[in-house]
């Protein structure tokens, strides 16, 4: 059973107005994609303009995830289309994808530091291998990063194991813009982060963001990082964007759901909806 | 309508047939369940058996496409290779003494001494060698590329490759899968060696036989195709707990649970894959 659509449902329409004077870098129309019986995105529409930071926020198992691993390319979309700089990239061969991997950089919830390297090598990683530069070129880069970060250029050497939370994810930050990426993701950034790390994540994100003159999409539960962090905020629910607007906007959006969302509340639509799924099962 | 009404009441209202036809009905109910059970079971086994051959496709062509990591073949060949050495060595060395002790007695009965040498060699280097080598290494390599690999995937390890332009299959599982089968033939080697060392020591210490002569009689009876034999069986096996650990280790679920859910079905079904490809091999060789 769908759930009613929200009277304030709005499709996108603040960059949709922001896309005719400005260039759009990503763009997802009408991506889906099941596991099973379980439909996760249901025709995500979605575009983000050339140096701007959009975050997605919404609950859990809405489909955020799901979504970034899509347009990442860790999963085949089942119906739609995902363009970069207006070039499909679904169902683009093994060479063609490496090409277009090369425009990410991608900081995950957990880190993903690999823990048989160094933190070095962790952030040149992408650099050595994927690139074929030098080592002793990629490690000066590294630690270039590392310094960028906040950190000491002594945690070069050490192991992932060997930091705290709040160090692996400025590693796994310092990692995500070794490269230069034209695109960078951001997968629940400050999640598990007491709240001035989290802070000092946001500034970092915000800064490393403005200073390469990338595009950021990142996903979070967290409002105050999606404050910080955002131009464009778009709310997903039930494997759809409800809302897409300014971050300015968020807070008189005019749609039940995200205002349900933002302020935690645990009466509204979205709690209603569940109720009648129960009952309806 | 009336008349439907009374049937069912005269049929309820009759223990026999109310009995009859709960134990038909439990019957129809068993006979479902397990055909549903077994078809469950038939198409789990399809599925399975498709998404291996496909991983297994994949990454034999990642092994033979550039770029190549050949820094990491070469610490699977020390993590495979030489770091197994110890417990192939063990085990060789063991079941050719217990394989003389055992074969004595036996040939005891029938006059037969003489023929322990023969066994001791072509039981060694057919049979145990790799056999036994492909099982322990199973044991304890299978389960630390699938424990690994396992854990890469459920920290995000291996999606974070993908975003680095790395693809795992080349830098995973190809390494693992070219060092599994190029280092347990040389293994089965060195334990064919020290398993016949073991026989030796047996025969010429314990059981009184001429040094001389067992060498003579091991050396007489051994053919190329022998040692050959049991080299191309290790490969096979290597490359079976490689592409085992591998396969399992990049198909783990979620969670701690999902890691030894991985370590076991990789053991385990090398495992049987040895026992089940020795024969068949061995049918090839020697029928």
């Amino acid at each position: 059973m769908s759930p009613k659509k929200p009277k304030t449902l709005q499709s996108a329409p603040a960059t949709k107005h922001e896309a005719q004077s400005e260039s759009i870098k990503l763009r997802l129309c009408g991506v889906k994609k099941s596991f099973g019986s379980n439909q996760v995105l249901r025709g995500a529409d979605l575009s983000i303009p050339q140096g701007k930071s959009l975050v997605i926020i919404g609950g859990s198992g809405t489909g955020k995830s799901v979504m970034l691993k899509c347009v990442l390319g860790l999963i085949a979309p089942d119906e739609g289309s995902i363009l970069i700089d207006g070039q499909e990239i679904v169902g683009l061969n093994a060479r063609e994808r490496d090409r277009t991997m090369r425009k990410f950089g991608m900081l995950f919830q957990g880190g993903a530091l690999f823990d048989s390297m160094r933190i070095w090598e962790n952030i040149a990683f992408g650099l050595i291998q994927g690139r074929g530069m030098d080592p002793k070129d990629a490690k000066e880069i590294a630690i270039e990063k590392i310094l960028a970060v906040g950190l000491r250029a002594e945690v070069a050497e050490l192991y992932p194991a060997e930091l705290s939370g709040g160090m692996q994810k400025r590693v796994g930050l310092a990692r995500a813009i070794a490269t230069n990426p034209e695109i960078i993701f951001f997968d629940e950034p400050t999640t598990g982060l007491d709240p001035i790390m989290a802070d000092v994540i946001n500034d970092m994100i915000v800064s490393s963001v403005k200073d390469l003159g990338a595009t950021a999409l990142s996903i979070t539960h967290d409002m105050a990082s999606a404050r910080k962090i955002a131009d464009y905020v778009a709310m997903i629910y039930q494997g759809k964007i409800i809302w897409q607007g300014p971050v300015e906007d968020l807070d008189h959006s005019g749609n039940e759901y995200v205002d349900q969302f933002i302020h935690g509340r645990a009466h509204g639509p979205m709690t209603d909806d569940e109720k009648k799924l129960q009952k309806a099962a | 309508m009336q008349s439907d009404t009374n049937i069912n009441e005269t049929a309820t209202s009759n223990p026999a047939q109310q009995k009859a036809l709960r134990v038909v009905a439990l019957a129809t109910n068993f006979f479902l369940d397990t055909a549903q059970a077994i078809g469950h079971t038939i198409l789990n086994l399809f599925r399975t058996i498709g998404a291996l051959s496909v991983f297994i496709s994949r990454a034999v062509m990642h092994c033979f496409l550039p770029p190549f990591f050949p820094r990491l073949v070469l610490r699977q060949f020390i993590d495979i290779g030489y770091y197994s050495l110890p417990v192939v060595g063990m085990t060789a060395l063991f079941t050719g003494m217990v394989l003389a002790l055992q074969s004595y007695t036996g040939f005891a009965r029938f006059n037969a001494e003489s023929a322990v040498a023969s066994v001791v060699v072509l039981s060694i280097t057919r049979e145990l060698a790799p056999v036994l080598a492909g099982l322990m290494v199973a044991g304890r390599v299978g389960a630390s590329i699938a424990a690994e690999i396992a854990t890469m995937r459920v920290t995000e390890q291996i999606d974070a490759l993908t975003t680095l332009s790395v693809n795992p299959f080349k830098y995973l599982i190809a390494p693992r899968l070219i060092a599994g089968t190029l280092m347990l033939p040389i293994l089965v080697l060195v334990g064919d060696i020290i398993g016949v060392f073991g026989g030796y020591l047996v025969s010429i210490y314990s059981l009184g036989f001429s040094p001389g002569s067992y060498l003579s009689q091991t050396w007489d009876i051994l053919e190329k195709m022998d040692v050959i034999s049991g080299l191309v069986k290790a490969g096979f096996f290597g490359f079976i707990v490689a592409a085992m650990g591998c396969y399992h280790g990049y198909n783990s679920g979620r969670g701690a649970q999902g890691v030894g859910a991985a370590t076991t079905h990789a053991v385990v079904s090398s495992s049987i894959l040895i026992l089940i490809s020795n024969y068949i091999l061995t049918q090839i060789f020697f029928s």
